[in-house]
């Protein structure tokens, strides 16, 4: 079973319990600087960045290995703040092992920078967060929802939408 | 021809509740996606030109379900394409967040209904994960065994619908025939033809039946000949030929930037391969080539799925011959159902029934992500939990998505004609892509 005591919190705890993790030195080396903090658990490398410095991170990593974005998304922590999480799931080839970079983002500034231009695929996922969760990407070439009809009000995966959706 | 054609003059009362939004929503939602992109590419301004914009689909047989594709065109040439897509939208991350993490199982089939077993694997996989269960290894086998055969399934219905796009009616009907195998199998050992829920969290649902081995090895001693019957079908026909080879290119730095993966990414010279590289349910004690092609067109992602089928029955016959005897469910009787036997019989196992039934089990707090090698490529499930029985958040990272973004980099510059082709080389599944 999982046992809670195993997961390390905080960029220099990470350092000092994974000295020969390639894949966790590239990464820490990368974003140094620019990560806040750090969390590995369940084997699992997270990153978290300021919303500022999102493509700057998204830089790095990709030129540490970090070469293939796999997935973004969010979370809503709703009513607590910060309220949104996004996260972003960088797969590198070469150390077989995946990064996670995460941004908190307050309800009442709820947009950031898009990473189209680092890499291209992030188009439909982002158009996917502003859709479901109304947060804002700045610079993305073609922010307009993609699931949802052009004419929905609301956004579904907020947790104070209802499940049922409004009648 | 301004690209905008509209049935009727744009009148004021068409603006009703729909103030300040821009004249393209109206008339035809998507047709702004085909307009920004003629704009950032060339700088031309789209409404000078001589092209036309068309719709193909959502109602359209070689979209392969209710995809909806604007197509900027010049005569047959395809100038700018753009994906709408939404159609079969069902909300089914939101409801995950509603439900217990056993509940989510049958939910997860029904996003990609082709390929079920990745999805249950892939759930079950990342919840395992965030529990910390050890799966038994017989489970991890029958798990291996089943996702081979969905696979194999999987790209049965790719060929046979791809062929019948091309126009090779005939094809179509051989694949159902051993898709048809493949069902009874799966119908025999989960009880569902299509909707398996087979893969539990902890393990698998039911001990295999009596003829199950020899139900699989009287396929998988079949099968290499039929793969063999489809390729003279297909691979020395000149249609065929003539319609795949070097039509939709991908060069491998533009799959790994537009965020395809599995084997279109394969199909451009990318040797990567989940199942090999980051194994998972045990999949590193069994041997097993990775099929690539250096070329990046239709033809090569024929080629390698194809070779694939191959690679699967070999995998799975090892899963088969070395199925171990044993548990088929983790030993986290707080976690899994009893046995039927034992729950009636001893009033401890009834107690844990009771639980898990009515209160589900709580998940320790955390976020994982779990991906593996689907039929389509890299499926990953993120899931989080805030430490209750139901998942805070479930989100699926889902291969034709990501896919279908590259189509317009295929398509561009090629005829019409060609786009059908295309859409039927990326193997794409719209439950997954709208969820």
């Amino acid at each position: 079973m999982y046992d809670p005591a195993t997961s390390v919190q905080g960029l220099e705890a990470v350092a000092a319990a994974h000295p020969e993790n390639p894949a966790v030195k590239a990464a820490l080396a990368a974003l140094q600087g620019i990560a806040t903090d750090a969390k590995f658990d369940r084997g699992e490398l997270t990153l978290t960045v300021p919303r500022e410095s999102i493509i700057a991170a998204a830089q790095a990593a990709q030129s540490a290995g970090y070469n293939f974005l796999e997935d973004v998304t969010a979370v809503d922590w709703y009513p607590s703040e910060p309220r949104f999480q996004i996260t972003y799931h960088i797969l590198s080839y070469s150390f077989k092992a995946r990064l996670r970079l995460v941004v908190r983002l307050d309800s009442t500034e709820a947009s950031l920078d898009s990473i189209t231009p680092v890499w291209p695929s992030a188009n439909f996922y982002e158009r996917e967060i502003f859709d479901l969760f109304g947060v804002h990407f700045g610079g993305h070439p073609n922010l307009r929802r993609i699931m949802m009809p052009e004419d929905w009000q609301g956004h579904p995966l907020r947790k104070d939408y209802p499940v049922e959706g409004y009648r | 021809m301004s690209p905008l054609v509209a049935p009727e003059p744009i009148t004021e009362d068409m603006n009703d509740g729909l103030e300040g939004m821009p004249v393209t929503h109206r008339i035809n939602p998507g047709v702004e996606d085909v307009i920004a992109d003629a704009a950032r590419h060339n700088g031309a301004d789209p409404t000078k030109d001589h092209t036309m914009v068309i719709n193909m689909g959502p109602q359209h047989p070689s979209t392969h379900g209710v995809l909806r594709l604007v197509l900027e065109i010049d005569g047959e040439s395809v100038v700018a394409l753009a994906p709408d897509i939404g159609y079969l939208h069902t909300g089914i991350e939101k409801t995950c967040e509603a439900k217990f993490y056993q509940q989510v199982v049958p939910l997860t089939d029904r996003i990609d209904y082709l390929s079920p077993m990745s999805n249950n694997l892939c759930y079950c996989l990342g919840v395992e994960k965030l529990l910390g269960l050890e799966i038994p290894e017989r489970a991890q086998y029958l798990r291996v065994l089943m996702n081979e055969l969905t696979r194999i399934q999987s790209h049965l219905v790719w060929l046979g619908t791809h062929a019948m796009d091309i126009g090779a009616l005939t094809v179509f009907l051989y694949c159902f025939r051993e898709r048809e195998d493949i069902l009874r199998i799966f119908e025999g050992l989960a009880g569902q033809r299509m909707m398996t829920s087979y893969f539990r969290i902890g393990g698998v649902s039911l001990d295999p039946p009596l003829d199950f081995y020899k139900k699989v090895q009287d396929f998988l001693t079949r099968m290499p000949d039929r793969i063999q019957q489809y390729e003279n079908l297909l691979t020395g026909n000149p249609i065929w030929m003539g319609r795949l080879k070097g039509i939709g290119h991908l060069s491998a730095a533009d799959g790994i930037a537009l965020g395809v993966s599995g084997p279109p990414l394969r199909a451009s010279g990318v040797d990567w391969d989940l199942r090999r590289d980051m194994p998972y349910s045990g999949y590193d004690k069994f041997q097993f080539k990775v099929p690539i092609s250096q070329d990046g067109d239709v033809w090569a992602r024929y080629v390698v799925r194809m070779e694939e089928m191959h690679e699967s029955v070999k995998i799975a016959q090892q899963a088969l011959d070395g199925l171990p005897e044993g548990r088929i469910v983790a030993d986290a009787p707080k976690i899994i159902l009893p046995d039927r036997e034992q729950m009636k019989t001893q009033m401890e196992s009834l107690i844990h029934h009771f639980k898990i039934v009515t209160e589900g089990f709580a998940v320790p707090a955390g976020e994982v992500f779990q991906a593996i090698e689907s039929p389509r490529g890299e499926m990953g499930y993120y899931v989080v939990s805030d430490g209750t029985a139901k998942p805070y958040r479930v989100h699926m990272r889902n291969p034709s998505y990501a896919t279908l973004q590259a189509l317009e980099t295929m398509c561009k510059g090629r005829l019409l004609a060609d786009v059908v082709s295309v859409i039927g080389s990326i193997d794409i599944v719209l439950g997954e892509i709208d969820r």
